[in-house]
């Protein structure tokens, strides 16, 4: 069967104000409201619509976490994906582990292609997608902003820093989802209840054979700098005084 | 415990990325560390004469293969990770090449990355911005094992020049993959300042309304030397293209002078501007949240600031 793999992560909703704890320990979490990390909703979207219109049979999707997360893997059924894989883990779950954890689940469904977002917007660390890459020796296409299959390669079109970068891989291959890939559908009521009977797996980590290293010790979380406060000038010709006065013209 | 520091130098093959200086700065705010550069190229010897003037350099090491001539993850990142054996740390700039390459290094060594690294307080303490730069985490790696980080190139000036180390040709054997191809690259051809160094840089958003009335923003870019950058929601909505884009999944930028004009200021947006030594805002909305970190604000039509400035400026 030509199934896809995606993979989802529970974070902050990215509306949410971000406050970090008095004692540094953490950000506040209780009571705030959890979200499909915007990415992975791209990478789910684009993985529907290859279903859509014929290239694949089945979307796959799996998050490794706590318990919670099962919350966003019934969203990503609800946007329609076919059903659902949970690794369970708690505490600090690092790439590398998310990584071999994804690996193992894609020895057991042979997926011909694995999408992911390109980072997650609570740790901003970016690095799952080639880290799977690399542990699995196929290839890694990410930032994209464009994704069409011929065959067994796909041709993929990158946001970069010099502009817009294509390259072809061949199949199969990890692809992380930048912006522009596509706009995510809504989740409908109907597809809410429906996605209720829709298959969910667990897993542990060790029934998979993987430790849960922390290679990284979180030691402290800070509030960012604080700018100062500006002036208000009242028109241009005030302005181009304001930036005089500090060198700037 | 000395920390011995791999760089792998940004490069189009000819010129030298100054993100690779401003690795060389973060690498240097660690007293006493071995700093080596890597350069993987078709032909290296431009390129890794240009890096070897960079101050501070212990030695630039070339890896020449036709492989290299144009930058893939997945075809670096085993030569990369031969090379790291005798490091202790491995960086590269968190630019689109470096986040791109140095991950996947990291998972060829099974190794932790630090991402985005603002500042390194000890071979194994960094720090670095969370949650779109609304947290700064403190992050420390077991003494033992080697870390692979990408630098957050605001957070550093680029390291001097006046350098001269040895340059020296490494020949690797290590299997190189064919399943990834390169296309093509493209990129709109402008004369003015590169966007992630530019000293100065103007800025639209939504507010210019169309692809249009964003041009009025080159012609004052180009009366201040300026290079121009864009909102997310200016690109979404196709006023400029992708490279313009700055904030937290674009360009993360530290001008000396940075002019947001009809730019709202979602974090996501602020986070890839302030480390800009001067914020200017020009907004019809007072209420906007990019007066919260402006140095100068202006509330006013832009369509009717924007010629006023270019008159007064001439």
């Amino acid at each position: 069967m030509q199934r896809i793999l995606v993979g989802i992560k529970r974070v902050v909703d990215f509306n949410v104000r971000i406050r970090v704890k008095p004692d540094g320990s953490g950000v506040i979490t209780d009571g705030v409201k959890m979200s499909v990390n915007p990415f992975d909703e791209i990478a789910l979207e684009e993985a529907l619509r290859i279903k859509e219109r014929g290239a694949a049979e089945e979307v796959i999707v799996a998050t490794v976490g706590p318990p919670d997360c099962q919350q966003q893997l019934r969203t990503a059924l609800a946007m329609g994906a076919d059903r659902a894989l949970h690794v369970q883990a708690d505490g600090v779950i690092e790439p590398l582990v998310v990584a071999r954890a994804l690996l193992k689940l894609i020895e057991r469904e042979q997926p011909f292609l694995v999408i992911l977002g390109k980072q997650a917007i609570d740790d901003d660390n970016g690095q799952t997608g080639q880290v799977l890459a690399a542990l699995w020796n196929r290839p890694q296409a990410t930032y994209a902003s464009k994704l069409e299959l011929t065959g067994g390669t796909a041709r993929v079109t990158r946001e970069v820093d010099a502009g817009l970068e294509t390259l072809e891989v061949d199949l199969p291959a990890v692809i992380t989802a930048d912006l522009r890939l596509n706009e995510p559908r809504y989740v409908k009521l109907p597809d809410i209840m429906k996605a209720k009977k829709k298959p969910l797996e667990t897993f542990t980590l060790a029934a998979l054979g993987i430790e849960q290293r922390q290679q990284l010790k979180l030691v402290s979380f800070q509030p960012p700098p604080q700018r100062q406060k500006g002036v208000r000038v009242k028109d241009a010709a005030e302005l181009i005084d304001a930036l005089k006065k500090k060198g700037l013209l | 415990m000395t920390a011995k520091i791999l760089i792998v130098a940004e490069h189009d093959g000819k010129k030298l990325n100054q993100s690779t200086a401003r690795c060389v700065s973060c690498a240097r705010s660690l007293a006493g560390a071995e700093i080596v550069i890597a350069v993987c190229a078709a032909d290296a010897a431009g390129v890794a004469a240009q890096a070897a003037q960079l101050a501070g350099l212990a030695r630039v090491l070339t890896v020449e293969n036709s492989a290299n001539a144009h930058a893939l993850a997945a075809v670096l990142a085993p030569q990369v990770a031969a090379l790291a054996a005798p490091f202790t740390l491995v960086l590269g700039p968190s630019t689109t090449f470096g986040k791109d390459l140095m991950a996947r290094v990291a998972g060829l060594l099974d190794a932790p990355q630090v991402s985005d690294i603002m500042a390194i307080e000890s071979p194994t303490r960094f720090r670095r911005p969370i949650y779109a730069g609304n947290a700064i985490l403190t992050v420390e790696s077991s003494a033992a094992g080697k870390v692979v980080g990408t630098v957050r190139t605001a957070s550093f000036e680029p390291a001097p020049g006046g350098g001269a180390a040895p340059i020296e040709k490494v020949a690797l054997d290590v299997p190189l993959p064919a399943h990834t191809r390169f296309v093509s690259v493209s990129a709109a051809k402008s004369d003015r300042p590169d966007l992630q160094t530019a000293a100065r840089v103007i800025s639209g958003g939504r507010a210019l309304g169309s692809a249009d009335a964003f041009k009025i923003l080159y012609s004052l870019a180009d009366k201040l030397g300026a290079a121009v950058g864009a909102s997310r929601a200016a690109v979404d909505a196709g006023y400029a293209p992708n490279e313009m884009q700055v904030g937290q999944t674009g360009k993360i930028i530290a001008p000396e002078l940075y002019v947001a004009i009809g730019i709202s200021g979602a974090i996501q947006h602020l986070t890839g501007i302030k480390d800009a030594r001067t914020i200017v805002a020009i907004n019809k909305d007072s209420e906007a949240p990019i007066f919260e970190v402006a140095d100068i604000g202006l509330v006013g039509d832009l369509f009717q600031i924007i010629p006023a400035i270019e008159r007064l400026i001439g």
